[in-house]
């Protein structure tokens, strides 16, 4: 089948190597423009004495816009993106970005909208905030929303935190959370942030939650469960409907992270499977572009019981059809944010969600399932599969056949760059050795996964035949294996100049 | 519902009302997946999910929407929002009127950078990576810090996370210190932060007549304070007193800012005693998005950098002996330390921070000075303005690009009525203290003429009586 073989990721003799722009610049340099002063000029040296004023920011560089402009453009060059091809990163869901996106999230009156202009003047935000609260409290069978937090780890932070407020308002200081050994590692750090001891819980043969383990450890003193569902293994928890009332017997709770919510759209909602609280991961199921790192933007769904204690403000919709803020709630977990979230995140994921209406989202969900089905059939003769059954929208790989030659899920990872390919999760979840999580998503062609398939099938056969070249990967990207173990050892995190440099110019 | 949907939706033809153009199988394509993977229908695949969990019916949302229909609905919301030219705004507080140049726009919309993976895959984020390694320099140059992180959510939970950082190095709770000139939203994010770790108290340290914290001696049990720069009333701090303060008690001097523009002129914290320095830099390069994404960042000295929350790029080289950067030090993050992580912090504000380090290399060393200086001068302008109209400052400290004034009666009325007139001349300060209710928080900037001031301080005036 066709599709791979142009090695996107390797371009090298395309690049050079771009010095920092601290070693660009030129003494009288300017990349700004500012209108002529049309008030007195004020010294600041009067104005706040000289103890308190600086001479100049040294080190800044002196630069034009085009300097600005080339620079950025060069180390852009040395990024891979999503619309050069697949990055088939398990749990992160790295789909298409709508350039529509970027045009409508700019409109002037979204980018200049302040926070604190009254609300008779904010409608338009107002109101799409309380749409997307509307739509996804649909989409995830929950009847609230807060959209405060800034990403998916400050979602389980918010939701935790309300778990923590619901049981304390009942007069109870439970202790514990338990954790799933599959999850992400922001699932304890967060129970252990809002004082909890996480406590792991063990997965079985099948590769879903240890049901007896999770009885044996549900309590009184419990306050939750944090679970993925669908699992980081790729798998549906087969036993939710026991799951959930084993831990609302003891009056737990259930957290549920979203990570995998790519998988249920209009299949299955977590409020009808359990869930008290939610967070979604607007940045990967809706689509909002990940951009080196973020920003995010982590919604929380909640259920009636933990309404009282959703971060404050709410907006409500009053019976004339204005919206306002609601900032009088007693019981609020507090402030988590220091406005009301990723706004602009926010009016992307409205546009994703609305460009799809109800049939679309759950063709996106079959999509993604039957991607990443089709890539596990097709991988595993060559790559172990530790749990064969249907998965969901990824598939969790090991690299134990490969390891038999001396070559890791890392080094196959590495070797994908030479095939023009982002390289799945690897080593996550921790409880399959050497794991390789795979991704599709439902943005990507038959042609580029049968391109995707074949470089792995290939890597394989490579890694047998010829195992050295695996492990030297990659070749043909710009920079090769870069040294991790010096980074950590003699960190050097931030520019200074070097010492046969001469030192910076005076400047007034 | 329709047969075809329930089946999985077989159809001929992905939607074309709407989102259909960004699927990437068509039928053909759905068929061949489904024979290789054996099985006749793709509800097949659903199996796991248990019968009394499916969802059977059809989610209860509107029809998708065509990219044409999407335009103009977004363009009428857009418009229910006054942040056109329709209304002159003088609202800062945190979330600041700056000017964004058009190449700032054009460079993080570039698709390697915009849609870029976090890049733990060094080889294919080396963009990012450089980026972030400046970035983390030019903030460390302007705070005098020695080491910046690569960007948390927003200034607010940087001052939260600052207050569980100099726990950690302390090894003890112990009393927090909050100037009651920190920004009120970012003290209750850090409250909210700190709710459940039993042994932090928090108490607030009171401004003197000159809008200045009053921060007299500290005692061993206090672990850290903390004071903003500029303060939330506008107000140049002199930081030096609550460093040797802190120096001499053993406790963190954490200085936190809403307004970086300030250290354009304003003496680097670290050069006052400052131990840890966080805030935001919306200020360069980011719009106001009615208040996120935004871009806080942390940097500390040396010493404490393994106790530093979030991301860090550090320089290397590849097996080839070529520079190169990763991320580093990562052993502090969840992914690696799960339970035991400094943060739980994963996803950051990378492309808010990539905007403002394109904009500080703008503006430059001068260019960061100049636009300092315009401020302070708008502002000054504009402070003397409005008590040329009978509307005093509320505190006569030094002052950067804001200040606060009283205006003699209820200044969320206020606002109101000039708003019909299409100004906002600020925010009124009795939504965050009732007893504040008369005053009114300006933040006046390089975006703002001299005529614009004037016709606001008009506008207030006539509103005022």
């Amino acid at each position: 089948m066709s599709g791979g073989s142009t090695p996107y990721a390797s371009r090298q003799g395309q690049l050079k190597q771009e010095s920092s722009i601290f070693e660009r610049g030129g003494h009288g340099r300017v990349g700004y423009s500012l209108p002529a002063l049309d008030v007195p000029a004020v010294d600041a040296v009067d104005a706040w004495g000289a103890e308190l004023v600086r001479q100049q920011v040294a080190g800044f560089p002196e630069v034009s816009e085009v300097d600005v402009v080339r620079h950025f453009t060069r180390i852009s060059q040395h990024n891979y993106g999503i619309d050069l091809g697949l990055h088939p990163l398990g749990s992160c869901t790295m789909k298409y970005n709508p350039k529509l996106h970027e045009q409508v999230a700019r409109f002037r009156g979204f980018t200049a909208a302040h926070p604190y202009m009254p609300e008779a003047a904010s409608q338009g935000a107002l109101e799409l905030m309380w749409r997307l609260e509307r739509i996804l409290s649909e989409i995830t069978g929950l009847p609230y929303l807060s959209m405060q937090p800034a990403a998916g780890a400050q979602g389980e932070l918010t939701g935790i935190m309300m778990i923590a407020a619901y049981h304390n308002k009942r007069g109870e200081r439970r202790q514990k959370v338990l954790i799933p050994d599959s999850a992400h590692g922001t699932n304890p750090a967060t129970a252990s942030l809002c004082g909890f001891e996480p406590v792991e819980i063990p997965s079985t043969e099948r590769g879903t939650i240890d049901l007896d383990a999770l009885r044996r450890a549900m309590d009184d003193d419990t306050a939750a469960l944090m679970l993925t569902n669908p699992n980081t293994l790729g798998l549906f928890e087969e036993h939710i409907d026991e799951i959930a009332d084993i831990v609302h017997a003891a009056g737990g709770l259930m957290y549920c992270d979203g990570a995998n919510l790519n998988a249920i759209l209009g299949k299955t909602r977590p409020g009808d499977f359990g869930a008290d609280v939610f967070h979604i991961n607007m940045h990967k199921t809706f689509t909002t572009p990940h951009g080196g790192g973020g920003p995010g933007c982590g919604p929380v769904a909640l259920s009636e019981k933990l309404e009282p204690f959703r971060p404050r403000p709410v907006v409500v919709k009053e019976e004339d059809g204005s919206y306002r803020f609601d900032d009088d709630r007693p019981d609020s977990m507090g402030k988590i944010h220091g406005f009301y979230g990723n706004f602009a995140m926010m009016v992307r994921g409205y546009a994703y969600i609305r460009a799809h209406g109800a049939r679309g989202l759950r063709q996106i969900a079959d999509d993604a399932v039957l991607a990443a089905n089709y890539i596990k059939e097709r991988l595993k003769a060559e790559y172990e599969l530790p749990h064969d059954r249907h998965c969901m929208h990824e598939v969790v790989l090991s690299d134990r056949r490969q390891k038999e030659h001396g070559v890791s899920a890392m080094d196959i990872c590495k070797r994908l760059m030479d095939y023009g390919f982002h390289p799945p999760t690897v080593y996550f979840p921790l409880v399959v050795s050497g794991a390789l999580m795979i991704e599709p998503t439902e943005t990507v062609s038959l042609q580029e996964i049968d391109g995707f398939v074949e470089a792995m099938l290939a890597i394989a056969r490579e890694a047998r035949d010829d195992a050295e070249l695996v492990k030297g990967a990659p070749h043909t990207t710009y920079h090769r294996r870069l040294d991790e173990t010096l980074a950590a050892r003699h960190p050097i995190l931030r520019w200074e100049p070097r010492s046969d440099e001469v030192s910076e110019p005076e400047s007034t | 519902m329709d047969d075809e949907m329930k089946k999985g939706a077989v159809t001929d033809r992905n939607d074309t009302g709407g989102g259909g153009r960004y699927l990437s199988l068509g039928k053909s394509d759905r068929e061949a997946m489904l024979a290789a993977v054996g099985v006749a229908d793709v509800e097949e695949l659903f199996a796991a999910i248990p019968p009394a969990s499916r969802f059977e019916g059809s989610l209860g949302l509107e029809a998708a929407m065509s990219e044409i229909e999407l335009v103009d609905h977004l363009e009428e919301l857009a418009a229910g929002n006054a942040a056109d030219r329709r209304v002159l705004s003088f609202l800062g507080a945190g979330c600041n009127p700056h000017f964004v140049p058009s190449h700032v726009d054009a460079l993080i919309q570039r698709q390697e950078f915009l849609t870029a993976y976090t890049p733990y895959q060094p080889e294919l984020g080396q963009g990012t990576l450089q980026a972030i390694f400046e970035f983390q320099s030019l903030v460390c140059m302007l705070t005098g810090m020695d080491v910046c992180n690569a960007s948390v959510y927003d200034g607010a939970s940087a001052v939260a996370e600052a207050v569980l950082m100099a726990r950690r190095l302390a090894r003890r709770g112990g009393r927090v210190l909050l100037s009651e000139g920190l920004h009120p939203a970012y003290e209750a994010v850090a409250r909210t932060y700190a709710r459940y770790v039993d042994d932090i108290q928090f108490e607030v340290l009171p401004l003197d007549e000159h809008g200045r914290t009053i921060v007299g001696q500290i005692d061993d049990e206090v672990i850290a304070i903390v004071l903003q720069q500029p303060n939330f009333f506008g107000i140049v701090e002199d930081l030096r007193v609550a460093g040797e303060q802190s120096a001499a008690a053993g406790a963190k001097l954490v200085v936190n800012t809403t307004e970086a523009v300030a250290f354009g002129l304003a003496l680097p914290p670290a050069e006052a005693g400052a131990d840890i320095v966080v805030g935001e830099l919306q200020s360069f390069g980011n719009g106001m998005n009615f208040g996120g994404p935004l871009v806080g960042f942390m940097a500390c000295r040396d010493g404490d950098k393994r106790n530093l929350p979030g991301r860090l790029a550090g320089r290397t080289v590849d097996v080839d002996g070529q520079e190169g950067y990763v991320l580093t030090l990562s052993t502090r993050e969840q992914h690696i330390r799960r339970a035991r992580a400094t943060s739980n912090i994963c996803t950051n504000e990378a492309l808010c921070a990539l905007a403002a380090c394109i904009h500080m290399c703008s503006l430059g060393r001068n260019g960061i000075a100049d636009l300092a200086r315009t401020n302070l001068a708008k502002a000054t302008y504009a402070r003397q303005a409005l008590a040329d109209r009978g509307m005093p400052v509320v505190y006569d400290g030094p002052h950067f690009n804001e200040f606060a004034v009283r205006v003699g009666g209820d200044a969320a009325e206020l606002v109101d009525r000039c708003l019909a007139n299409g100004v906002v001349p600020g925010v009124a300060l009795g939504r965050f203290d009732a007893a504040r209710a008369d005053q009114l928080l300006v933040c006046v900037t390089e975006v703002h003429s001299k005529q614009a001031i004037d016709r606001m301080a008009d506008v207030v005036a006539e509103a005022v009586a």
